[in-house]
């Protein structure tokens, strides 16, 4: 694996490789010292046209771990006031010597872009593009859906014996919100697929895109009637960004409060999933809006153990893009 | 485009214009003649079983061997952005005369969403006048319908088709007249001297923000899309509003199947309007931009494969009326970047010939007599301009001729071009033909190097 651009990319032994390696990674953060020496010699560049505190670091602790020497290197820059071009900022890490590259920027695209434009030569790992796909966040989900829900409990994932070697066949998976300017849920919805399970997509008619009829999976336009038809195993909630419920001539719902009474998560909805289901959110959350605190601090909420799992699946993408394919030879 | 050495023989400094004939060459596609041409006119047209005559053929003529040649009347684009004045680094009138040249053209319209705007007689006279300086080919600037393409205060039409450059179309091309009193107003108001209002059809609220064509592609990829109706909503109340002022339109680059049907029932109902289509439109679909490759960034955008069959037939049927260009040079750093930084817009000066052979004469939609219909014929009718271009080959009208070989194969290179600018989304793409010989009244303004010394 040269990038890791897509989880439309991933085939299901990819993913699995990924998520297995993963749990090495995770594994060796409960001993003392949590520090390996797999990466040391290698640059890794954060390159962040956008803010993301969350992410960043994220990225920074799974290279840090893995004795990488990091860049962060923040380009400001929108589509707006474009700045520095991403062709002169690849240049500029190609001539430091980056091996790899942790790309986050608003233009959907931007890291095959770079992967593919011959500016440099190095690895390049999307970390969010725009609306497109932002890879490790759908393999963290993953990680965490297969951790819980795959063996030794009395779910659907209970034909396998562990979460090892195996994917998330016999799963359903509820999506909510926003889907049309996710990423989260592009890259979800292909990696689940891959690894077998079922997706439903629970948002407004306005928030999904046109075209998705070709999409593997079911949309549902409100979230009692799939809590109805479906028996969810994971249920994520998707941010929602305040400025698409009331923006004027631009909005895509009427109101905050009128999108929480039709797709928020709260106490009651949460009480009507199976038993064994889990509560998820990519962060940050907007609490009150779309899910109230009663869910975000459930029992049954892995939202923060999920920021726990994206470094393990981010020292595990580091690692088979850097260093996987020397093991290999 | 052509990988091959090329001239443009205007353009070096040459004597007066020589006298030459065409020997064996094929009309239109039908009929095997000698086309002999004198003094910029075509002063005799032989049957090839006919043996020219020394009465026809003048002493010191040159001669071209026009056997496997189709000669077409010269190529007329009704729809070109040559970016002088004022980004001259996309495009000059020079360049771009060159690369009409070598893609078959004598005769381009030039856009008016230049810096400055070409709203007003002093800038379409400059453009009119650079053109003629070149003399590559005839390059009739397009004046804009509202004041610095600005949608709400229409310029001074009568000035500008007043002026020597005498413009009869008008177009905020690159930007919709999408208040419909404007729109209306402008359709009335052109009737004054005949001209004709060129519609960029776009609604600007449903196409904010929009990279791509809205559908199955652009929802994987995360690109806002442009949706069909954006497109289509206009067409359908600009051939309303021209039905209603009695006023003649024109229809920019369709691009869906929906556009077809609407003009299509426009015409049944009697209304007066044409339509072009682009070469990219007829080729390309929306699946070329999953590699994010900007080459391929282009408003309207690339649409779907039934759509592409659509915009074919309807060019085949009449619907649409004529293949334009949209001839769209942007320098290499607007285009080498990320998608949604790119610019929109692709050059086709020298593409259009081989891809409407591709799509239209070598897949049986169109003879090459529909081509010159097409390209030629009723491009000039509708920039009225048909006194000089569009004519038939007959004896005495302008010797404005273009020679194919549709038998030329080739691969196309971006970088192979005359134009100043390289941002073609047709490279490694095979093409069946091309122009190997362009004469602008009896001057030849682009040889193939297959003539080399014919002209010495």
């Amino acid at each position: 694996m040269k990038h890791l651009l897509s989880t439309s990319d991933l085939s299901r032994a990819d993913a699995i490789r990924i998520l297995d390696t993963a749990e090495q990674m995770a594994a060796t953060q409960e001993r003392e010292i949590r520090k390996l020496p797999t990466l040391r010699g290698k640059t890794v560049v954060n390159l962040f046209f956008e803010d993301s505190t969350r992410t960043r670091i994220s990225f920074e602790a799974a290279a840090k771990r893995l004795s990488a020497d990091v860049i962060n290197f923040s380009a400001k820059g929108s589509s707006v006031s474009k700045g520095e071009s991403l062709k002169d900022t690849a240049l500029t890490l190609q001539a430091m010597g980056a091996d790899a590259v942790v790309i986050r920027h608003w233009a959907s695209g931007a890291a095959q872009r770079l992967a593919e434009s011959n500016w440099m030569h190095g690895s390049v790992l999307n970390a969010g593009d725009g609306t497109h796909q932002h890879p490790t966040q759908a393999l963290l989900d993953a990680y965490t859906m297969r951790k819980h829900l795959i063996g030794g409990n009395d779910g659907p994932g209970s034909v396998f014996d562990t979460p090892t070697g195996n994917d998330l066949t016999g799963l359903t998976i509820g999506l909510v919100g926003d889907v049309l300017h996710s990423r989260v849920a592009r890259s979800n919805v292909a990696l689940l697929h891959t690894l077998g399970a079922k997706v439903v997509l629970i948002s407004p008619p306005t928030l999904v895109p046109v075209g998705i009829g070709e999409w593997p999976v079911d949309v549902v336009h409100g979230l009692d009637a799939a809590l109805d038809a479906f028996d969810l195993d994971a249920i994520m909630m998707l941010r929602v960004q305040r400025e698409r419920m009331s923006g004027g001539g631009n909005s895509f719902f009427p109101s905050p409060q009128e999108y929480t009474r039709l797709f928020g998560l709260d106490g009651d909805r949460m009480r009507r999933l199976p038993d064994h289901a889990i509560v998820m959110h990519p962060g940050p959350m907007n609490r009150g809006l779309e899910i109230t605190a009663e869910a975000a601090d459930s029992p049954r909420s892995v939202i923060v153990e999920q920021v726990s799992n994206g470094v393990a699946v981010r020292m595990a993408s580091l690692y088979l893009l850097l260093a996987g394919e020397e093991d290999s030879q | 485009m052509s990988s091959s050495a090329t001239t443009h023989p205007a353009n070096s400094a040459q004597g007066s214009v020589r006298a030459f004939v065409i020997e064996n060459v094929s009309l239109l596609g039908e009929r095997e003649a000698h086309l002999v041409v004198q003094d910029g006119e075509i002063t005799s047209v032989r049957g090839a079983d006919t043996p020219l005559s020394e009465h026809d053929t003048p002493q010191d003529a040159a001669h071209i061997d026009g056997s496997g040649l189709i000669a077409l009347p010269g190529l007329v684009d009704l729809h070109t952005h040559l970016r002088e004045p004022g980004r001259e680094d996309a495009e000059t009138i020079e360049s771009g005369s060159m690369s009409a040249a070598t893609g078959g053209f004598t005769a381009i319209h030039a856009m008016a969403n230049t810096t400055p705007t070409a709203d007003s007689a002093g800038v379409v006279e400059q453009v009119w006048s650079r053109g003629q300086e070149i003399g590559l080919v005839d390059v009739y600037p397009v004046g804009a319908v509202t004041v610095g393409l600005g949608g709400e205060q229409l310029s001074e039409m009568g000035a500008m088709a007043m002026s020597r450059a005498r413009v009869r179309v008008f177009s905020d091309d690159g930007k919709c007249v999408h208040d419909p009193v404007v729109m209306r107003r402008a359709l009335e108001y052109v009737k004054t001297f005949d001209g004709v209002v060129a519609q960029h059809s776009q609604d600007p609220r449903l196409t904010e923000g929009s990279q791509m064509h809205e559908g199955v592609v652009s929802a994987e990829l995360g690109l806002t899309g442009w949706p069909a109706v954006a497109e289509e909503s206009i067409i359908a109340r600009d051939v309303l509003l021209a039905r209603h002022v009695g006023s003649r339109l024109h229809v920019c680059h369709i691009s869906t199947a929906g556009s077809v049907k609407i003009i299509r029932w426009a015409k049944e109902e009697g209304v007066d309007v044409t339509a072009e289509v682009m070469p990219h439109h007829l080729l390309l679909t929306h699946e070329s931009v999953r590699g994010y490759d900007p080459r391929f960034k282009v408003n309207p955008p690339l649409r779907t494969q039934e759509d592409v069959d659509a915009v074919r037939a309807g060019l085949a049927d009449g619907t649409i009326d004529i293949v334009a260009t949209d001839h769209a040079p942007h320098p290499d750093e607007d285009k080498d970047c990320e998608w949604g930084a790119a610019a929109m817009g692709m050059i086709g000066l020298e593409t259009a010939l081989g891809i409407v052979q591709k799509t239209m004469v070598d897949t049986g939609l169109m003879t090459w007599g529909d081509v010159a219909y097409r390209m030629s014929h009723l491009p000039a009718r509708i920039g009225r301009v048909e006194h000089t271009h569009g004519r038939a080959l007959d004896q005495g009208q302008p010797a404005n001729i273009t020679l194919v070989d549709p038998a030329a194969a080739w691969t196309v290179d971006p970088t192979a071009t005359a134009s100043r600018s390289n941002n073609s989304p047709f490279g490694g793409i095979d093409l069946p033909g091309r122009a190997v010989a362009t004469f602008l009244r009896g001057k030849p303004t682009y040889l193939d190097s297959r003539f080399e010394g014919v002209f010495a």
